[in-house]
């Protein structure tokens, strides 16, 4: 296990490095530098040079690679344009919020996926099965911005039930622990619903599918002549071994759920990382853009990294190959 | 369920590419018209207006109209207001000749949704299309060199591959066009970046396996070059589960123009696509819920009909899912 773990290790570093490279040539690959962006802005020519002579932007391509990869390795992701802060600090700041909304959003694709695709696999082509393949077909049907607008227009217009937008309501500050921890609940529910359906199509097909492959095995047909319960048979025998590949599919959805997580906040005005990109973007604030991108990277970088580590643990085979 | 996803998928995309092709029939009003906003914004879907044509040039839209014997009476926000026939260019003997039909509601500046949404749709579908294109040749000639090109060029394309669907693209596509400032052309080139290591991750996959068969082996061995094994052989034979996979990612690229879209750094307004659409809806979505939800169910359908064909196509195509 040390030596696998250890070589996950490596590879996963390599490809981080390899992504940093990427972001950054292909940042610099774009016509102008990043001072262009601050075109039309009250900006002069001296002004411009002191500030690509203050970013490094003057000297050559490589040096400004090496040094960046430098910094990089510090921790140190440069300063934010509009905000004049280290953009770690920034991100730091945000992330806590998205991590919170990413939490929630698991558990409601999880908990849609895992009900629906035991469902359906329990009744395999039967009418139930088709109705659901006909919702996980919509669900992953959907621009993730569109759930979100739809679910504000019903349950914060139609039918004003929860809160549209932001993560505390205005007198927040005035409530007790439990009613702002209530409050915020409030505020969670439909980002979270928004963003859990829009990634539980695929995750809900997977089940279906893991789990019939796994029901079709001899030792399920053995459990069933033991003389065990249906019940038994599909959640102890069955699911357990079908669920184990679903570890795999929770890192390689890691991607999806950030790409989803910034649209949803954006429409829900929550003030996690992709609100913050938003903010970049209209403050045309381009090292902090490309420092979120760097961490998104890291984040699935990671999520990699413990996926696979966990169908190691899970599974021997994987860790001897 | 097999053929029937094929037979929806098609039916959908066909109705589809056809709306898309007549929409210049299919919209009576113009997509860009403003003849007067005022009067017309934020109208629901089935608003009828009068439109009266003023002897300066400019449009009046009317909730309402009379005629009277020396002119028109019309109700035009909230007012009344009489003119006379010498005033109005386009009288009738029982109104005047000209209406506008807001079939979806109208938006804030009295634009006709519909319209939009038709003229709109070409741009989305088209873009999600060639962008699928270009990542189907890229992945295939990505796919194809990792696989046929020896170990060394295999790992290092790999890895980059790797890289690449490590990337959070929505972070990154805003990035590039935040950088780009792209239009349309520019736009499906980095829609296409962000898509083609599937394609070339599958057609690796196919290409190694189907290398060392009998028949790919045969063909070497009665003298063919390396390039005709590759493109009468190796290709067609990869080609169907490529085929299905591009038409998941036509679906994908869609939604993906239209969150970048929504965002404001795809398509740039006046033009409009089905997601800047929806981006615009979504300031007013507590006053006037058509506009959003409209192009967010275009977009939906859509992707429904690429993905209903792609599920079709592998079910009756590729005998392993059976």
């Amino acid at each position: 296990m040390a030596g696998y773990l250890l070589r996950r290790l490596i590879s996963s570093f390599l490809l981080l490095l390899l992504v940093a490279t990427i972001i950054f040539f292909l940042v610099h690959l774009a016509p102008g530098d990043p001072t262009t962006v601050l075109e039309g802005r009250r900006i002069t020519p001296e002004q411009r040079e002191h500030l690509r002579h203050l970013y490094g932007l003057d000297r050559p391509l490589g040096e400004q690679y090496v040094r960046w990869l430098g910094a990089l390795a510090r921790g140190d992701l440069g300063i934010s344009f509009a905000q004049q802060r280290p953009i770690t600090t920034i991100i730091a700041e945000a992330f806590p919020a998205t991590f919170l909304l990413a939490t929630a959003a698991i558990l409601v694709e999880y908990g849609v996926a895992l009900l629906l695709g035991i469902a359906a696999a329990r009744r395999r082509d039967g009418t139930a099965d088709h109705l659901i393949r006909v919702v996980s077909l919509l669900l992953s049907s959907q621009p993730s911005f569109w759930i979100g607008l739809m679910l504000i227009l019903l349950f914060a217009h139609v039918w004003p039930l929860l809160p549209a937008s932001h993560m505390h309501s205005i007198d927040a500050d005035l409530m007790s622990p439990l009613g702002r921890a209530l409050d915020l609940a409030r505020h969670l529910i439909l980002p979270a619903v928004a963003l859990g359906l829009y990634n539980a199509g695929p995750t809900l097909r997977f089940v279906r599918g893991s789990l019939i492959e796994v029901m079709g095995m001899d030792y399920i047909r053995t459990a069933r002549a033991k003389g065990l319960s249906e019940r038994r048979v599909v959640w102890v025998h069955g699911l357990r071994n079908a669920l184990t590949p679903l570890v795999q599919l929770f890192a390689l959805s890691f991607p999806s759920l950030l790409n989803g997580a910034v649209l949803t906040e954006i429409i829900f005005s929550w003030p996690g990382l992709g609100r913050l990109s938003l903010a970049a973007i209209l403050s045309r604030d381009y090292p902090l853009m490309v420092g979120i991108t760097l961490f998104g990277a890291l984040l699935v970088v990671l999520g990699n990294l413990v996926a696979d580590l966990l169908q190691a643990a899970l599974d021997p085979r994987v860790r001897d190959a | 369920m097999r053929s029937r996803s094929l037979l929806w998928g098609g039916v959908l995309a066909g109705l589809l590419a056809l709306v898309s092709a007549a929409a210049p029939w299919l919209a009576q009003n113009d997509p860009d018209e403003q003849l007067d906003p005022a009067a017309a914004s934020y109208r629901p879907p089935g608003t009828r207006l009068e439109a009266v044509r003023l002897a300066d040039g400019t449009w009046r839209l009317a909730d309402r109209i009379e005629r009277t014997p020396d002119g028109l009476r019309i109700e035009r926000l909230g007012r009344t207001e009489v003119l006379p026939a010498g005033r109005v260019l386009n009288l009738t003997p029982d109104g005047v000749a000209d209406h506008r039909f807001y079939l979806l509601g109208s938006d804030k500046f009295g634009r006709d949704l519909w319209a939009r949404m038709l003229w709109g749709g070409r741009i989305s579908l088209a873009a999600g299309l060639l962008a699928a294109v270009l990542s189907l040749v890229l992945g295939v000639a990505i796919g194809s060199a990792a696989a046929l090109g020896g170990r060394r060029i295999d790992t290092v394309l790999m890895r980059i591959v790797d890289a690449f669907l490590s990337l959070p693209y929505i972070p990154l596509l805003v990035t590039l066009s935040a950088l780009f400032r792209p239009d349309t052309v520019a736009l499906v080139f980095i829609l296409a970046a962000s898509a083609w290591m599937t394609i070339s991750r599958l057609v690796r996959a196919e290409l190694l396996s189907l290398k060392e068969r009998e028949f790919i082996l045969a063909a070497h061995a009665i003298g063919l070059g390396p390039f005709a094994v590759f493109w009468r052989h190796l290709l067609p034979n990869a080609f169907t589960p490529v085929l299905i996979q591009s038409m998941l990612l036509v679906g994908q690229l869609i939604l993906a123009e239209s969150g970048l879209s929504f965002l404001g750094m795809g398509v740039q307004p006046p033009t409009a696509t089905w997601g800047n659409l929806a981006a615009e809806g979504r300031e007013s979505i507590s006053w006037a819920w058509w506009l959003a939800t409209f192009p967010g169910a275009a977009i939906s359908i859509a992707v429904i009909a690429f993905n209903l064909l792609g599920d079709g196509l592998r079910d009756a195509l590729d005998p392993r899912t059976r």
